[in-house]
């Protein structure tokens, strides 16, 4: 019974599960695109796992510009032209997104550069416990 | 005392960003790439006339508003009768775009609570929606006399935002000139 249901229901929670290219490069060009654009009306969904129409809308245009042979890039900025950055759940590399890009980096280093100074300040420490002890009552 | 002082700064600044984050108001909200910029260009037929165009070049030489709007929408149903204020009150040019929808549905629409636009264009397949980066209606764009996007708005219009977000626009612009 449970499995009849499941059955009946898969073909419903599937989105555009038809081919939309024949070519298996562009085919695979446009699964990468769609999953990496987020719907707008359902923001944290992209529009390849979502179904209100306008995620179905914007599908449809990246197909279409797909077919007519352009490239990520200019697919990325047809996007950001008319959503804004936003609409790209990988940021491209440019001015305001910058700060995205290397905040993990820098906070990296930091952390480094504090775990560097605390070993440091450690090594100084007498070695035997009743160095600690003094050390710790500083 | 001294080694307490950095951390202190770095999770004092870390909570004022987060305050910040919190009070940005709603987080579904956009801000739209158009604004400062030429409009995009568009060409429909209209809602009452499949046979006659309304166009950007329409809505250039005076302040105008683009409402995108569809009758699916809950929202627009919400701003209508602030639009039909405006539109009695002839103080801007309203301009459709009916988004979406189903000419039936849209045309029983306007018979029913009234026309407030100048021009509804007819977007059956959301292209012009998609180009002008609507993504929820109700949206309303206002364009200076260039064709230029000097402000948008998301959700119903009402006479507040209006008096707030889109007067001082049009009064500063008009000056200008």
């Amino acid at each position: 019974m449970l499995a009849v249901a499941m059955l009946a229901s898969a073909p419903v929670a599937a989105i555009d599960s038809s081919q939309a290219f024949d070519d298996p490069v562009l085919q695979a060009r446009y699964e990468k695109l769609i999953s990496e654009v987020r719907c707008l009306k359902c923001q944290n969904q992209s529009i390849k796992d979502s179904n209100v129409f306008l995620a179905a809308d914007l599908r449809r245009e990246i197909r279409r510009l797909i077919s007519e042979g352009k490239t990520d890039t200019e697919i990325a900025d047809f996007l950001v032209t008319r959503y804004g950055e936003f609409a790209l759940y990988r940021p491209r590399t440019t001015g305001k997104t910058l700060i995205l890009w290397i905040a993990p980096f820098l906070l990296v280093l930091f952390g480094g550069f504090a775990m560097f100074r605390v070993i440091r300040h450690r090594m100084t420490l007498p070695l035997d416990d009743s160095g600690v002890a003094e050390g710790s009552s500083e | 005392m001294s080694r307490y002082v950095l951390p202190l700064v770095v999770v004092i600044a870390l909570i004022a960003f987060l305050m910040i984050g919190l009070q940005r108001g709603d987080p579904r909200a956009l801000p739209s790439p158009y604004i400062g910029k030429a409009a995009p260009n568009f060409e429909l037929p209209t809602l009452n006339d499949p046979d006659v165009t309304v166009a950007s070049q329409d809505l250039e030489g005076n302040f105008a508003l683009v409402n995108v709007w569809a009758t699916w929408c809950p929202g627009c149903r919400t701003e209508h009768p602030f639009l039909m204020q405006l539109a009695r009150e002839d103080s801007i040019p309203i301009y459709g775009i009916n988004w979406r929808d189903t000419r039936p549905e849209a045309q029983r629409w306007i018979a029913q609570l009234g026309d407030p636009y100048v021009a509804s264009g007819f977007d059956e397949t959301g292209r012009v929606g998609i180009d002008w980066g609507v993504y929820g209606a109700p949206e309303t764009f206002l364009l200076n006399a260039d064709g230029i996007v000097v402000h948008k708005h998301l959700g119903p219009l009402g006479r507040e935002a209006w008096e707030r977000d889109f007067l001082p626009l049009i009064n500063a612009g008009g000056a200008a000139r």
